[in-house]
């Protein structure tokens, strides 16, 4: 992978990260800033510190994807984040620190899977691709260990991903983390590849 | 003054007592150790796929399973293990999500579980304990001192292997 075809998935990734902003400022009924999506290309180690060390506990919305693009989509959460974005959908009375239940858990997923379907949408817009997402799997656990799951999958390509962390700032004043990792397999990279053109 | 030493994924390391061995958040990837009781040098890999026969890129041998485990045997006897008394320990191998298919590519905690434990076989490293599967991650610590392998998952107390 080159240097070009870098800020190629690089810019899907601004522009995949932009729609989904958009649909959780929908979801939420309210106005959020994104802050320009960072998009880094890094190594397996330094991933996890992206995300704040390999054992700060996030929690990790992952969909399989098929169709004209094989892989997987992650969209990863910090605590915090997550119980600020549960109290502003429905449950207002959550603590932070409280255990979720299954209507948390619930909300989570599809909070996870509203934000990447945009994001998917978006890069079917622009590549002409047919993407099909799974259902959403969540685990909440330590980074690494969540991220071990995309960076085998990654691991295949070569010894790099692509990374693209997103801040929202909503109106309530509290900063909401998220980050995406787009995750093609070998075949499907060059699908994405040729249908934009390049190579 | 002992050290923690400290590898990531798709690393590997040897140590001697009074110095341990450390990976963090292994979920589907193995943490596999081998050492020596006597001299008390051991070696640390974190491997990520099974199979480096499968995968174009695969320079990099501390990734794979087959070649991982033989590149830790390499080290550690280079470091002044013998052979005939090592013993391995290994962890990790979980499935992080719970996905309901017979996707071969999400199963790959498991393959990595088998990969290892046939590369150990291949080399005659009998394997002492296997902590691999269930659904959660772990970090691990090896300290050679004693052989104790401490596991550490989240939402339950550590224990020792």
């Amino acid at each position: 992978m080159d240097n070009f075809e870098f800020d190629v998935l690089r810019e899907i990734g601004n522009i995949g990260s932009g729609h989904a902003a958009t649909a959780l400022a929908k979801m939420l009924n309210q106005k959020i800033d994104i802050k320009v999506p960072q998009a880094v290309v890094c190594d397996f180690n330094t991933l996890c510190e992206m995300v704040g060390g390999e054992e700060k506990i996030v929690i990790g919305i992952l969909l399989t994807l098929d169709g004209d693009v094989d892989g997987m989509m992650m969209f990863l959460l910090d605590i915090p984040s997550a119980y600020g974005l549960l109290r502003q959908l429905m449950f207002s009375d959550l603590k932070d620190g409280d255990e979720l239940n299954e209507m948390h858990n619930s909300a989570l997923h599809e909070i996870g899977n509203i934000i990447t379907g945009a994001y998917l949408a978006s890069l079917s817009d622009l590549t002409k691709l047919k993407i099909n997402a799974s259902i959403p799997y969540m685990s909440i656990d330590m980074a690494a260990a969540v991220l071990s799951v995309p960076a085998i999958e990654f691991g295949k390509l070569g010894d790099k991903a692509v990374m693209i962390e997103t801040e929202f700032d909503a109106e309530c004043g509290r900063e909401l983390n998220g980050y995406f990792l787009l995750i093609p397999t070998m075949d499907s990279y060059n699908h994405i590849m040729t249908s934009l053109g390049i190579c | 003054m002992s050290t923690m030493h400290k590898i990531g994924m798709a690393e590997l390391d040897v140590c001697k007592a009074p110095d341990a061995i450390t990976t963090l958040g292994l979920g589907s990837c193995i943490g596999c150790v081998i050492y020596d009781p006597v001299s008390k040098i051991c070696g640390m890999v974190h491997v990520m796929l099974p199979d480096s026969t499968q995968i174009r890129n695969n320079e990099k041998i501390a990734k794979f399973a087959d070649t991982g485990v033989r590149e830790l045997l390499r080290v550690v006897l280079e470091a002044g293990a013998t052979k005939s008394r090592l013993i391995a320990k290994i962890a990790g191998g979980a499935q992080m999500f719970a996905f309901k298919t017979d996707n071969e590519m999400l199963k790959v905690g498991q393959r990595n579980a088998e990969a290892v434990t046939k590369a150990l076989n291949d080399l005659k490293i009998p394997i002492a304990v296997s902590d691999v599967g269930g659904n959660n991650g772990r970090t691990i610590e090896f300290y050679p001192e004693d052989g104790r392998l401490l596991v550490r998952c989240v939402g339950k107390s550590t224990y020792c292997i």
